[in-house]
């Protein structure tokens, strides 16, 4: 290579002409060039690689993560319906499922009364008096921006307000770019409040002048999901007619159990957070569902489907679609004029025969892109149980009396509930599967409609089903939010469809852009993008990625913690000899078997595991030892099985902990902790003895005073860092945070 | 076709199987192919062929694309990409470069021996001479290299942070 250049500058004034040396120099130094423009261009490809894959990581595990959720709650509806009311379980999940709990309007106004909460002396916050003004709106912006939290009772106030002004919003917003009106309009916040400041800084706050649509997912994995919502209700109170809200799945209070933003609620508003979660319940359901632009463009948050229709969408009361989890009580007139609530589910199993819609396929495609999810489906879980044929009647029996029951308590309240005269649905199956298209479905290059099986819900759709909805409307453009891109936004299917997202830094501090979009009156769809936090800024692009890629590995290296005992199995399988040692190929499978995450683990596999022998075979029991977190001594004397159980399941642990947690104390008695792992034993298919459990409970309840601190119970087996409380902001694992002290001046990458 | 069956047969003699190879492409391939479909655009070649460890030309580059490429659709698919880059990595055609050569090579371009690079110095040398950067490609590199205020570029430190992976696994 440049070891014969090193020859030549041996041999200057060998007698060689000054101009053939000038050109020898310059050859040197022109192959010099050539060497580090390729070494540097090496770099960046590898670079870019490593984004790549960390991208998939975080993705892979999101994902995964909302399709166990959407697992979960099947679970409990099946419980609730199979139940009796005098049994403890059903007592335990009722209160989430409240569907029968219909009150007058008024009753609910009472309920929400915030006339008698007094605003302390001390209080600093602002003071918010109605009818609302742009002042305050702009005053309660500021007050965010310096960290300020608004008091309980305007809180309620202005959610009171919003709730008004909602149920007088169609489903559909149909808006206008006339007068040379430019629209803005944004995708997914998810708590993520510098952002949104972002936005208003560049681009100017909502005004009659500079109308914005807000396209869903306003809470959840943020920290300031509660001041975003209220700052864009406030303006929605000032504008009524130029700020336009759209529905996304997170705003859908089973949801927001795991993804953070009840828990937000619960710690910000420590007396009346219950109450602000049931009211922001009742504004989640009557946000609307779409905006339409122009008639030309259709803006909503998740996409469509083969079977989309803007004519149900328009009709339907979309109230009644309290959570997108839980399909709607069918409610018929029986004869005697009493409201039977049918059994619109059947069985709770079949209801995966909803999500399992014929693949329309227009030519003969390969499967769509996560196809190794095919088998995770809800079949899968319904699989699990199975009922026999006596056991179902005697279900049907049961649920029958179970709706006799709470329709004799509330017949009146049924037949009073008329702010929406005709309580009548057209197909409330067909309604749901609607509205779970409209916020779950993700957009697919081939063309067809496949079940969204990867999250569980919705479904994926081509670019033929985007061209038939387009043409059959008469529409020109679907904007939609979402999914989490690079760059903040992604045009597909022949730039029909815009995926717009509006949280930057959304995986970790330099993951990716946000971005916002400006539409005239042409309808031409200009993007701007940002990113928030300086830091960024100050990062260069390989730092930016070492430590995304770090955070990502971490969070993948605790999974493959919690999944010891299935991969060591795996391993055994290769390993037929028992000498402990996998190849790295048969490591690779392995894991992936195991694991189902699709990700490039051979890439991996050098970040993963520094064990490796130099003939590149990997003892994995010293992998376990190198991998294994070190419980404190309180998870000593627990099975280790069970104490991965807890590590592998920790956000559905914890989902269930807040939901028994009826009166959001934070605190569970010692018998709801039973009942807990014994919910969870049935939904895992696990034995989890009594023992084990009293293991548990005596670890934690130290002051034996017969309650769980659920926080702490968390962290003590290190299910949660200490630092990701709320204040440190988002962890969307609820359990790993990138300790952003320890990552700077890390020489390692 | 001899050559190749030579080629193969020392191959094997590695510790890497053709198999092995074949598995890291398609591992590599895969992390671009974003619609499952087994194909990739084609200006992602150069970043997976780098990432397979191998430190081409641009024209080496260009050549394996064109190779690749269906037609000109602008994309590759990977059945036509494997045979290819599984006999580029079998015959190690594009060697990594060693550490120290790069050390020298900055060390040709700093005449005076002051230990390190003039911001301008080192754009004139990149997007003039070889195989030229792209302004954007430029700017980037100062980016990365350039952590001082002072405008230098300690080429040094700069080989040693960013690190060298010449294999990757």
């Amino acid at each position: 290579m440049l070891s014969w250049l090193r020859g030549i500058g041996t041999v200057m004034g060998c007698g060689v002409s000054k101009s053939s040396q000038f050109h020898k120099n310059s050859r040197k130094a022109i192959k010099a060039a050539v060497l580090i423009q390729r070494w540097y261009r090496q770099y960046v490809a590898r670079t870019e690689m490593r984004r790549r894959y960390t991208w998939h990581i975080f993705q892979s595990i999101e994902y995964s993560g909302e399709q166990a959720q959407i697992k979960l709650y099947n679970f409990l509806g099946y419980l609730m319906d199979n139940f009796t009311p005098a049994s403890s379980e059903r007592n335990l999940i009722s209160h989430i499922f409240r569907e029968h709990e219909v009150c007058l309007d008024a009753e609910w106004e009472r309920y929400f009364c915030y006339k008698n909460i007094e605003v302390p002396e001390v209080y600093s916050g602002p003071h918010l008096t109605f009818p609302l003004t742009v002042e305050q709106a702009v005053g309660l912006l500021e007050a965010f921006r310096n960290k300020k939290q608004l008091h309980s009772r305007y809180a309620l106030q202005l959610l009171l307000e919003t709730w008004k002004l909602l149920r007088m919003l169609p489903n559909i917003n149909r808006i206008s770019t006339c007068q040379s009106k430019e629209i803005t309009i944004c995708g997914d916040l998810h708590g993520q409040l510098e952002d949104l400041l972002l936005i208003f800084y560049k681009n100017g706050v909502p005004s009659l002048e500079k109308p914005y649509v807000f396209n869903g997912d306003f809470v959840d994995r943020g920290k300031d999901s509660i001041e975003i919502l209220l700052i864009l209700f406030s303006f929605l109170l000032v504008y009524p007619c130029d700020v336009y809200l759209n529905r996304g799945n997170h705003e859908d209070h089973l949801i927001n159990l795991r993804y953070g933003f009840t828990k937000e609620v619960l710690t910000k508003y420590k007396i009346h957070g219950k109450r602000i979660l049931k009211l922001l319940q009742k504004i989640f359901s009557w946000l609307p569902l779409a905006t339409v632009i122009d008639q030309k463009v259709l803006v909503l948050h998740g996409g469509i489907s083969d079977t989309t229709d803007l004519g149900v969408l328009a009709r339907l009361d979309r109230h009644n679609y309290v959570s997108a989890m839980r399909p709607p009580k069918k409610r018929n007139s029986s004869s005697s004029g009493v409201s039977i609530d049918a059994d619109l589910e059947e069985d709770i199993w079949n209801t995966s025969k909803i999500f399992q819609r014929r693949a329309s396929v227009s030519y003969p495609k390969p499967l769509g892109p996560r196809d190794c999810f095919q088998n995770r489906s809800l079949q899968d879980f319904s699989g699990r149980i199975k009922v026999k044929m006596e056991d179902e009647l005697e279900s049907s029996r049961r649920r029958e009396s179970v709706y006799q029951l709470a329709i004799n308590r509330s017949e009146k309240d049924v037949l009073g509930v008329s702010n929406d005269s005709v309580t009548s649905y057209d197909n409330p199956k067909e309604e749901w599967r609607q509205i779970l298209d409209l916020l779950w479905s993700d957009p697919m290059s081939q063309d067809g409609c496949i079940p969204n099986e990867v999250r569980g819900g919705g479904c994926y759709w081509g670019p033929d089903i985007t061209e038939d909805f387009l043409n059959k409307h008469n529409m020109q453009l679907i904007i939609r939010s979402h999914e989490c891109k690079q760059e903040g936004y992604e045009f597909c299917h022949n730039r029909k469809v815009l995926t717009l997202f509006s949280a930057s830094n959304y995986y970790d501090v330099g993951s990716n852009r946000g971005a916002y979009v400006k539409l005239g009156p042409d309808l031409v769809p200009y993007v701007i993008q940002y990113q928030a936090s300086s830091l960024t800024r100050e990062l260069t692009a390989r730092q930016s990625v070492g430590r995304t890629e770090r955070s990502a590995l971490k969070v993948l290296r605790e999974q493959l913690f919690a999944h010891k005992s299935d991969l060591i199995c795996a391993f055994k399988k290769f390993d037929k000899e028992a000498t402990g040692l996998v190849s790295l190929n048969d490591w690779a499978s392995a894991v992936e078997s195991v694991m189902h995450l699709d990700l490039p683990w051979r890439m991996l596999c050098s970040q993963l595991v520094s064990c490796k022998s130099s003939d590149g075979t990997i003892d994995y029991n010293d992998w376990f030892n190198e991998l294994a977190f070190k419980g404190p001594n309180a998870a000593d004397h627990i099975d280790q099985s069970l104490l991965e159980t807890l590590y592998r399941h920790r956000s559905t642990l914890e989902t269930i902990f807040r939901i028994i947690d009826t009166d959001n104390s934070g605190f569970i008695t010692v018998e709801d902790f039973r009942q807990t792992w014994k919910l969870l034993s049935v939904y895992l298919k696990m034995e989890i003895t009594d023992e084990d459990i009293s293991h548990l409970a005596v670890t934690i309840d130290s002051n034996n005073d017969g309650s769980i601190d659920i926080d702490e119970f968390m962290e003590a087996f290190r299910l949660t860092d200490k630092k990701s409380r709320l204040e440190r902001g988002r962890s969307m694992f609820m359990g790993t945070v990138t300790d952003l002290t320890k990552l700077e001046g890390d020489p390692s990458i | 076709m001899c050559l190749t069956l030579l080629i193969y047969l020392v191959g094997l003699f590695f510790s890497e199987t053709v198999s092995d190879i074949h598995k890291k492409i398609t591992t590599a391939f895969k992390l671009f192919d974003y619609d499952a479909n087994n194909t990739v655009d084609a200006r992602e070649i150069s970043t997976i062929v780098f990432s397979l460890g191998c430190f081409p030309s641009q024209a080496d580059l260009h050549q394996i694309i064109a190779e690749v490429e269906e037609g000109s659709s602008g994309y590759v698919h990977l059945d036509t990409f494997l045979p290819v880059m599984t006999k580029v990595l079998l015959e190690h055609r594009f060697p990594p470069i060693p550490v120290e050569h790069i050390l020298r090579a900055f060390e040709v371009l700093d005449k005076e021996n002051k230990g390190h690079l003039e911001e301008g110095e080192l754009t004139k040398y990149m997007t003039e001479e070889g195989e030229p950067f792209t302004n954007k490609e430029m700017e980037e590199m100062l980016a990365v290299l350039l952590n001082n205020k002072r405008g230098l570029v300690y080429y040094r430190d700069a080989v040693g942070l960013l690190g060298f992976d010449g294999v990757m696994k």
